[in-house]
């Protein structure tokens, strides 16, 4: 089923979106791969707060190719999901309700997905240039040394994705394999 | 005896790097654009066919097939009649690398050290595999590799008395646990036999072969067909999200190998399988 949502993404839309959904976010996300990861978990560790927002953001794991002149962004595809698992409860705990990624996802991920109501989203591996066109506007609001695998703030508008995993635990890669196999 | 500028392979270096992440070959394009036709799944074909989407707008924007621009694989084959002039060849290598990287507005991925992980912020080192070959031409190949798919790919020291069953299920088990981890429908390319760090490299240099050119030993041409039946009836399909079409070949390479031994590789890749050829 098709569904238009906006980001940050409310308590209640999370919870509507099944596995399966084909959904289009408009509003604004933020990138965070592995390094940045890393880094937010080392603030927090020391008590410090985050350098962005948590409560009902969506986080797009994606470290995108350089800009060309005039262009908010270049290629900006997800990356794998499963390598930001250890530090993904954490944050979800702290009220990250959405992520955008590819690929699966540990138990203790799922859980956590449950336990507070968020959603776990895939976009398409490997179509950075079709994905790149529904990113309009792009800023880097930490982390700015890491390069690409710095936070950037984005401006997105009818971004497609699928609910992979909703916040029931339901899990479309099993549903499909399931299914077809 | 020929004489080759370095500056040459810089050039020719650099422009295959850009090439390779905005253009896809014409084989690899030949076989996604038939599994269009056959994905037997409707998201799966939708998916397929943002696929070819995203392929029009690289091309026509130039924006990168895919932002995981990768490590750049390079595998040099060199006459042994060539006699290379103007500097070190190495480093004429890494110099194509980086200009391509840096002016085609290419992702940075490399880190200097695996564990301290500084970026090295021009995708330099390479990675260059030489081999010397008769006459006196260069071969040059320049594959991309982003490691979403990299990741999965896996190494199996198997027994003789495993077999050939024993190989179907080592590269049907690393298929099924890369599934949506890989960006399916993937290319997976096999290395059978030699030693472990053979088998590896040809695994890599089998995803090289355009997809549409089997092996021409007919067991393992076989075997090829045989396994990209099996695993387009995983049910992973493209994306993972359930489908027909979750490998698009199984290119096999084989090496004699020790009469204790059958090293497997299994080196899997994306439908973004880059690998541009030039000769010189």
């Amino acid at each position: 089923m098709d569904k238009h949502i906006k980001a940050p993404i409310t308590n209640e839309d999370a919870r509507l979106l099944k596995a399966g959904d084909y959904v289009y976010i408009t509003g604004t996300i933020y990138t965070a791969r592995d390094a940045a990861h890393l880094r937010m978990q080392e603030t927090l560790k020391r008590g410090e707060p985050l350098p962005i927002e948590m409560n009902n953001t969506i986080i797009y794991y994606m470290g995108p190719s350089p800009a060309r002149e005039g262009r908010p962004i270049g290629s900006a595809g997800p990356t794998t999901a499963s390598r930001m698992d250890k530090y993904t409860p954490q944050l979800l705990d702290l009220g990250l309700k959405g992520m955008i990624g590819k690929g699966r996802r540990s138990d203790a991920v799922k859980d956590a997905i449950v336990r507070n109501g968020a959603v776990y989203f895939a976009a398409i591996g490997g179509a950075g240039a079709l994905l790149s066109k529904s990113i309009v506007a792009s800023e880097v609001v930490a982390y700015d040394d890491l390069g690409t695998e710095a936070i950037r703030k984005l401006e997105v508008e009818n971004f497609p994705v699928i609910v992979v995993i909703d916040a029931e635990g339901n899990d479309l890669y099993e549903m499909a394999v399931e299914s077809l196999s | 005896m020929r004489t080759i500028d370095v500056n040459e392979i810089t050039k020719n270096i650099k422009e295959m790097c850009i090439e390779a992440n905005h253009y896809l070959t014409p084989d690899m394009d030949m076989v996604l654009k038939e599994a269009v036709t056959t994905e037997k799944s409707a998201l799966g074909k939708q998916i397929l066919n943002q696929l070819q989407d995203n392929l029009k707008i690289a091309g026509e924007d130039m924006i990168p097939i895919c932002q995981d621009t990768g490590m750049a694989v390079i595998f040099m084959e060199i006459g042994q009649e060539v006699h290379f002039t103007g500097g070190s060849l190495e480093e004429a290598i890494n110099e194509g690398v980086r200009q391509g990287y840096v002016d085609g507005y290419l992702r940075k991925s490399v880190v200097k050290d695996p564990l301290i992980r500084e970026n090295t912020k021009d995708n330099t080192p390479a990675v260059i595999h030489y081999e010397m070959t008769a006459g006196d031409t260069v071969r040059i190949t320049v594959a991309p590799k982003g490691f979403g798919s990299e990741n999965m790919s896996r190494v199996f020291m198997l027994k003789p008395a495993d077999g050939i069953e024993g190989v179907k299920n080592a590269i049907l088990t690393a298929v099924k646990d890369a599934g949506p981890n890989a960006c399916p429908p993937m290319v997976v390319g096999v290395g059978i036999g030699g030693t472990f760090e053979k088998c590896a490299l040809m695994a890599k240099k089998a995803l090289t072969r355009p997809v549409d050119v089997h092996s021409d030993i007919p067991y393992v041409r076989e075997l090829e067909e045989e396994l990209l039946d099996k695993i387009n009836h995983t049910g992973i399909g493209p994306g993972g999200l359930g489908g027909t079409t979750t490998a698009l070949a199984v290119n096999i390479l084989t090496y004699p190998t020790h009469i204790a031994g059958l090293p497997v590789a299994v080196n899997i890749c994306c439908h973004v399988n880059r690998h541009v050829v030039r000769k010189l």
